[in-house]
């Protein structure tokens, strides 16, 4: 009987052990935006690149969209330019620039400096668009299939994994609809 | 080049460590003395090889080498020099860079002095530090190396560090807090051999004593360190906040208190083997864990590592193997006869195993608390988080008790000692600290407190017990100077950890009680009074740092007319990454701080939300916590350690 119980902490353990297991599989960070499925918010702003032109909710509607948050003062932004250029080589996805609080010029720059994935950029100065969408920080993504309506939300950097999924995801909607 | 070269290294070190997680201890089972012998040349190879991947890395750091990823991500060229070497560990690589430059000093140094260690139990000792050596470097090299590379484009210049951490804290607090985490493992890896060979001896504990001791002494520092760091970093004048972090690195400390103690029993009277072995293995595995919840991402933390499932599954199988393998060998080997040895119910072994029991209930408390959340989400019931009010409610009257018998525990004798001793010594100490308990918060603050009472009388309870007991040692002594040198250094250190708890209960009690703070809107030439001391704020100017741009504000402290001093806090805006930081400045002193910090400018800079505080015997949490670790260094450092076990060399030749 007492070897019986100096099992107790190996068998506790093996308890513990499952929890933590468990754990692992749930992200504590991860904050399901209240706006997943539904619709993006109204907005009207202007261009980055042409202060003149306006653009609202109706210039990406249509078809599936990523709209990236960004801005010349995150350094996350930076590391992941590369993998939205390769998105944008593929032409598979429109990808639609956020500015989000930054600098006109500072931005500019920075498009002409590392290549623009963009096909056109919000300039959200003030961050009120951001606010309505809810952005925690730069970078996040979000995936807008053809009716506008929000189907996931990404935040921090776009990596080849994210990338992947994200196509998965697309592909997933093609199979449906069809 | 150098980078790789680091990289290189790495690979040799996991190489030497898989060699020697294998070959000394197949040595130690077949008896063979050439193989049993490889194990001291293999520990000093390892350390080696981690060295050079450890300064490759610093290179990096210092030529600001931005090609490599780690370096680019926690470093920036701007940032002043004893910050880039620091920022080695500002990040979750790195830090386990010096996690297993750490464990392999630790082995190297059990191998180099544990020459009278017998040769099978040393190459079984050293043979199980491999096994955790190779756990970590392979993790390393697998998950997180930090040698990888930006390549062909790679920026400019780097990310920085995160502001908090460009600070003197960084330098010194992990560097500690992995001392003592790491050194855990001797005490475990003394414990598997002694498992292993069947020796669960006295002997076993007076060898693994010291190591654990020493261990224990810089854990306290490190969490001594990371306090004292917060409380002046982070601009709100908090010491300790139950984060699941620091809760990481309290529950080893908690258990390796428990162990030091059980240690002593089990030298002293053999007794206890058991619960000793066992708190040997808990004690590594709760760092192993605290490690799990820091790097997994399974808890929100203000430490919060980049997180990342891949390495939270690998720390888990490590966890796993280490301590489900060693809970099935202590299972089947750990002796479950009962001891023969005797004693009565007022007998320093029962006294101790209280302070065990006490110990482990509150590392369990701590345990709970820290994974409740995660328990919580795991079972689909939600996110929640507990706050401080649970562990409060639950340590203080722990805490509490504990005290109460930590100054009978002196009082009391191996074996046996009559009720009659044991109150002739106590009832003065009794008397006065429950009289200067009941005075002091008259004196001190404006009328009875029930908390400042018991905290003060329970303080200087234990502080009175320890010199009574002193005294008492010179009652038959024919010199003072005799007698002082027979006292042991394990007596002294005993001693001096004792009045280190005492120290920090009343810090802890008075700061808690008698802190006060204000929230003001100022411009210049407001002033506001607190405690008796009158802060006039006289503006702001605009100062450059190495690498940030602040506004600094002058307040004037005086008392009643006199000046005491002029504080400069800052608000700064670091140039990289635009975090704002608030940096406090605090007139230290040993019965009170006065902290002053800078909120949000409000007008446009017209006038500043500024927060003062005064914060008396705050000092003494910290220097109770140096004493606490000056203390088990001591103990670590008694001749008898050395002497003994050149004893045990002549037995066993």
């Amino acid at each position: 009987m007492p070897r019986l119980l100096l099992f107790i902490p190996l068998v506790l353990f093996i308890i513990l052990a499952g929890f933590l297991w468990k754990g692992l599989s749930i992200d504590p960070r991860e904050l399901p935006s209240a706006l997943l499925n539904k619709p993006f918010p109204e907005f009207s702003l202007a261009a980055l690149q042409q202060p003149e032109r306006i653009l609202t909710k109706q210039d990406f509607m249509g078809q599936p969209v990523l709209v990236n948050v960004w801005a010349t003062w995150c350094p996350s932004c930076r590391q992941e330019h590369a993998q939205l250029l390769t998105i944008a080589q593929t032409n598979s996805i429109p990808v639609i620039g956020l500015n989000y609080k930054d600098d006109r010029s500072a931005a500019m720059v920075w498009l002409q400096q590392l290549g623009n994935p963009y096909q056109f950029n919000i300039f959200d100065e003030a961050g009120m668009l951001g606010l309505d969408l809810g952005v925690y920080g730069a970078p996040e993504t979000y995936l807008l299939d053809a009716q506008g309506i929000i189907r996931y939300r990404h935040v921090g950097v776009i990596t080849e994994q994210v990338w992947q999924d994200l196509q998965n995801m697309i592909k997933g909607w093609g199979s449906v609809n069809e | 080049m150098i980078p790789e070269i680091g990289e290189f290294a790495l690979i040799i070190a996991l190489l030497l460590s898989v060699v020697l997680a294998v070959v000394p201890m197949y040595g130690a089972t077949t008896a063979n003395e050439m193989w049993m012998s490889y194990a001291r040349p293999l520990a000093m190879g390892q350390f080696l090889f981690v060295i050079v991947s450890f300064i490759c890395l610093g290179y990096a750091f210092a030529q600001d080498d931005f090609s490599v990823v780690y370096v680019a991500q926690h470093s920036n060229s701007q940032m002043p020099i004893q910050f880039k070497l620091s920022a080695i560990w500002g990040g979750h690589e790195g830090s386990l860079l010096l996690w297993a430059l750490i464990l392999c000093g630790w082995t190297f140094a059990v191998s180099r002095f544990s020459k009278a260690l017998p040769l099978d139990m040393l190459a079984r000792v050293l043979s199980v530090m491999g096994i955790i050596a190779t756990g970590f470097i392979s993790f390393l090299l697998i998950t997180s190396s930090p040698f990888e590379r930006y390549l062909p484009r790679f920026p400019a210049d780097g990310a920085d560090l995160n502001p908090l951490l460009q600070d003197f804290g960084l330098i010194v607090h992990p560097p500690m807090l992995y001392m003592g985490y790491v050194g855990f493992s001797v005490a475990f890896a003394f414990a598997i051999a002694a498992l292993l060979s069947g020796r669960m001896d006295a002997a076993w504990a007076r060898w693994s004593r010291p190591w654990t001791n020493v261990a224990w002494a810089f854990l306290g520092l490190g969490i001594t360190l990371g306090s004292w760091w917060a409380y002046y970093e982070l601009g709100w004048g908090g010491w300790w906040f139950w984060d699941p972090v620091e809760n990481a690195s309290l529950m080893p400390w908690l258990v390796g208190t428990a162990l030091v103690h059980s240690l002593a029993v089990t030298e002293k009277r053999g007794v206890f083997k058991s619960w000793t072995l066992l708190l040997a293995i808990f004690a590594f595995s709760l760092s192993l864990l605290g490690t799990f919840l820091v790097r997994s991402g399974v808890l929100t933390s203000v430490h919060a590592f980049a997180s990342d499932p891949e390495r939270g599954f690998f720390i888990l199988m490590l966890l796993a193997i280490t301590m489900g393998g060693s809970l099935t060998l202590y299972a089947f080997k750990a002796p479950s006869v009962k001891s023969e040895s005797s004693f009565s119910w007022l007998s320093r072994e029962v006294l101790l195993l209280v302070n065990n029991v006490f110990l482990t209930v509150m590392a369990v408390t701590v345990l709970l608390g820290t994974l409740y959340p995660l328990l919580i989400d795991a079972l689909g019931q939600g996110k929640i988080s507990v706050g401080p009010p649970y562990f409060n409610a639950v340590f203080v009257p722990i805490m509490g008790t504990m005290a109460i018998a930590m100054g009978v525990s002196v009082a009391v004798r191996w074996r046996e000692t009559s009720t009659e001793t044991v109150l002739k010594t106590l009832w003065l100490p009794a008397v006065i600290s429950l009289l200067m308990g009941l005075i002091f918060p008259f004196v001190y603050g404006s009328g009875f407190d029930m908390r400042v009472f018991l905290g003060i009388s329970v303080s200087l309870w234990i502080i009175s017990t320890v010199v009574s007991e002193f005294i008492g040692k010179f009652r038959n002594a024919q010199t003072l100077s005799s007698r002082l040198s027979q006292l042991s250094m394990s007596y002294y250190g005993m001693m001096l950890a004792h009045i280190g708890v005492a120290v920090t209960a009343i810090g802890i009690t008075l700061v808690s009680t008698y802190s006060e703070e204000r929230d003001m809107r100022m411009a210049k030439g407001d002033s506001v009074e607190l405690a008796g001391y009158q802060f006039t704020f006289q503006g702001t100017q605009v100062v450059k740092g190495a690498n940030y741009m602040a506004d600094q504000a002058t307040i004037e402290v005086t008392e009643d007319g006199q000046s005491v001093v002029t504080l400069h806090p800052e608000k700064r805006r670091y140039n990289v990454k635009r975090n704002m930081m608030t940096e406090a400045d605090i007139d230290a002193g040993l019965f009170r701080d006065l902290y002053v910090a800078l909120g949000e400018p409000l007008n446009e800079g017209e006038a500043w939300a500024v927060r003062v505080h005064y914060k008396p015997y705050v000092r003494w949490l910290w220097l109770g916590g140096i004493l606490m670790a000056l203390g088990g260094l001591l103990t670590a450092a008694d001749k008898r350690y050395r002497k003994s076990s050149r004893k045990q060399e002549s037995v066993h030749a």
